[in-house]
């Protein structure tokens, strides 16, 4: 979209100008943006577009970012434990491939106008979300693989749709951060292979972390379509292009296959293929748990906030070093730059 | 698995991986515990990105001798080489800085020389001295903001490297089959850190640069209370399934 960008301020501003004028050159820049969405054309950071849409990517950008460093903490708490090398190596890339993508969501963020520390204050005070899947504790090894096999699989399926979002600056960070997800997921459908055909205690150890992490990796793709209050404007934004539950039984019917090729079964009694639909039925999801972990009352809400917080807390003294340090280091370059314009070179500091 | 041919120095090839191996097998784990509390973002990621860099060279040096997983998992803390420098807890920040500054230094100047030679380490030093020469990099970087940012940075950077020098001897203590000059290695390192410290306004540590222990301790087996601790995590899990794998 290139037809009209920002920077109306001073002329609807001026005086002189009538506020039917105002109205009038309003309702030409929605119409662009419209135009734009329907036509299917990105919406850049410098263009016009309207402060709900800008609010609600906001809103979504940065739970997104929340929710890759927070999720940074269950897996995080298998690395010093990992089985073996290989192991060890996948999980750190792992991690470190989260920290990285919470890097491009909160710049994609910035692109909205809203700072990373903006950003992460909000997620300190509890004024942001994130997903509540990682308010669950990762109680063994198997969660590892688990986690990478149902919730990044949840994640994938969420997030595909998103590389077409309207919003350009999103719609590129999901581009790469969904291929890197689809790696974290076959390395999970791994190391999961790899416990359920192993001996019978971690055969055992995969089946109670599936039976775990199956229903809350259900509930991430959100309240069903009629309780949810975000999906239709969205959908409308093109800021989302599927219904959350569409995007949930898209999920159940990629893993049920997987989780039969796995060795593994899904607890869940009533899931089975309904062949007029098309589909795999499956059984009712607990919404009240959904809706208690959300409010702060799941297992893990406490310490995953809090150890968050303490990070930062802990990690202000060195942020304040950088910023003295590069303050120093500026004033220096400006004397230095300084002597040189009145031909001291000389006296430049060392 | 190892396929490298059994020469007639065997043994003295393996005191030698296990050493470097042990050394970066150590530090990439005391790395790794750093994820999810780094300090700032770019640091999750850079920590991360050292740890890997080590995990990858401890696994080649490891595999070079035996099967890694038996060497990293099963053997007890007697038997680990590395220097006690790597096993010392990440602290904070600094700590863990003036760690990186005083081993990726070292390591750096160790992996060129042997780079630079034709012994069973060449290949491995030739690809890792570029590595370690970012890790040199970030950690002179860091040194320079928190030896030269605040007052208490200033103040934090000082102790940590003051209570990490009585480590730093052992690195240059010979090891058999470390084919390099380690007193030329050693006057390097001083003259290198040397520089970075008087950069970052601090001072060089004025204390003895080995422990109460003799001399390279840790590469004879003798290692400092906390990575008994260090080893028992690391190995319970894979010690608790004998014979499986993952």
């Amino acid at each position: 979209m290139t037809a009209v960008t920002a920077g109306t301020a001073e002329t609807t501003g001026a005086p002189g100008v009538s506020d039917a004028a105002v109205a009038a050159e309003q309702a030409a820049y929605e119409a662009v943006f419209d135009a734009a969405v329907a036509a299917d054309e990105r919406i850049e950071p410098r263009d016009w577009m309207p402060e709900a849409y800008r609010a609600s990517l906001v809103r979504q950008i940065a739970q997104h970012a929340h929710s890759e460093i927070i999720g940074m903490q269950p897996e995080a708490n298998w690395i010093t434990r990992a089985p073996s090398l290989r192991r060890k190596a996948i999980l750190m890339a792992k991690v470190q491939d989260e920290a990285g993508h919470g890097l491009y969501l909160y710049s994609a963020a910035e692109t909205l106008g809203t700072s990373r520390d903006e950003l992460l204050d909000k997620l300190h005070s509890g004024r942001q979300k994130y997903s509540s899947i990682f308010n669950y504790p990762t109680l063994t090894w198997a969660d590892v693989g688990a986690i990478g096999w149902l919730v990044d699989g949840a994640a994938i399926t969420n997030q595909v749709p998103l590389c077409r979002c309207s919003y350009g600056p999103y719609a590129r960070a999901m581009v790469r951060v969904c291929k890197e997800e689809s790696f974290h997921q076959r390395q999970g459908y791994e190391a999961l292979l790899a416990l359920s055909r192993g001996t019978e205690a971690q055969h055992a150890m995969a089946q109670d972390a599936v039976d775990r992490w199956w229903w809350p990796s259900l509930m991430m793709f959100g309240p069903p379509d009629d309780e949810s209050t975000h999906t239709a404007q969205a959908m409308a934004w093109k800021i989302k292009r599927h219904s959350n539950d569409e995007l949930r039984q898209r999920f159940v019917d990629i893993a049920v296959p997987q989780a039969e090729a796995l060795g593994l079964t899904l607890p869940d009694p009533d899931l089975r293929w309904n062949e007029e639909r098309g589909h795999y039925d499956f059984g009712a999801i607990d919404w009240a748990e959904f809706w208690d972990v959300l409010k702060g009352n799941g297992p893990c809400n406490e310490e995953r906030l809090s150890r968050r917080r303490q990070a930062h807390e802990d990690g202000a003294w060195v942020r304040e070093a950088a910023a003295a340090h590069a303050e120093k280091h500026r004033v220096d370059k400006h004397h230095a730059e300084q002597h040189q314009h009145t031909g001291k070179h000389g006296e430049a500091q060392a | 698995m190892s396929t490298t041919p059994v020469t007639s120095g065997a043994a003295v090839i393996t005191g030698a991986a296990l050493a470097l191996g042990d050394d970066a097998l150590v530090l990439s784990h005391r790395l790794g515990e750093w994820a999810g509390s780094a300090p700032v973002l770019e640091e999750e990621v850079a920590l991360a990105n050292i740890a890997l860099d080590l995990l990858g060279q401890a696994r080649i040096l490891l595999s070079l001798v035996g099967d890694e997983d038996e060497l990293a998992y099963l053997r007890e803390e007697r038997s680990f080489r590395n220097a006690q420098l790597v096993e010392q807890p990440n602290g904070d920040f600094a700590h863990t800085i003036a760690r990186q500054l005083y081993f990726s230094t070292y390591q750096r100047l160790l992996y060129g020389q042997l780079a630079s030679g034709d012994g069973p380490f060449a290949g491995l030093a030739a690809k890792a001295v570029k590595e370690v020469a970012y890790h040199q990099d970030h950690a002179e970087h860091w040194a320079l903001r928190l030896g030269d940012g605040t007052d208490e940075s200033h103040r934090r950077m000082q102790r940590a490297c003051d209570a990490l020098w009585r480590y730093t001897g052992e690195l240059f203590q010979p090891v058999e089959g470390v084919d390099v000059d380690h007193a030329a290695m050693e006057s390097a390192w001083l003259a290198s850190v040397t520089d970075v410290l008087g950069r970052a306004t601090l001072t060089v540590p004025e204390g003895p640069r080995t422990g109460a222990w003799a001399a390279g301790a840790g590469r004879q087996g003798l290692h400092t209370e906390p990575f008994g601790r260090m080893i028992a995590e690391m190995q319970h899990l894979h010690r608790s399934h004998p014979g499986a794998t993952w």
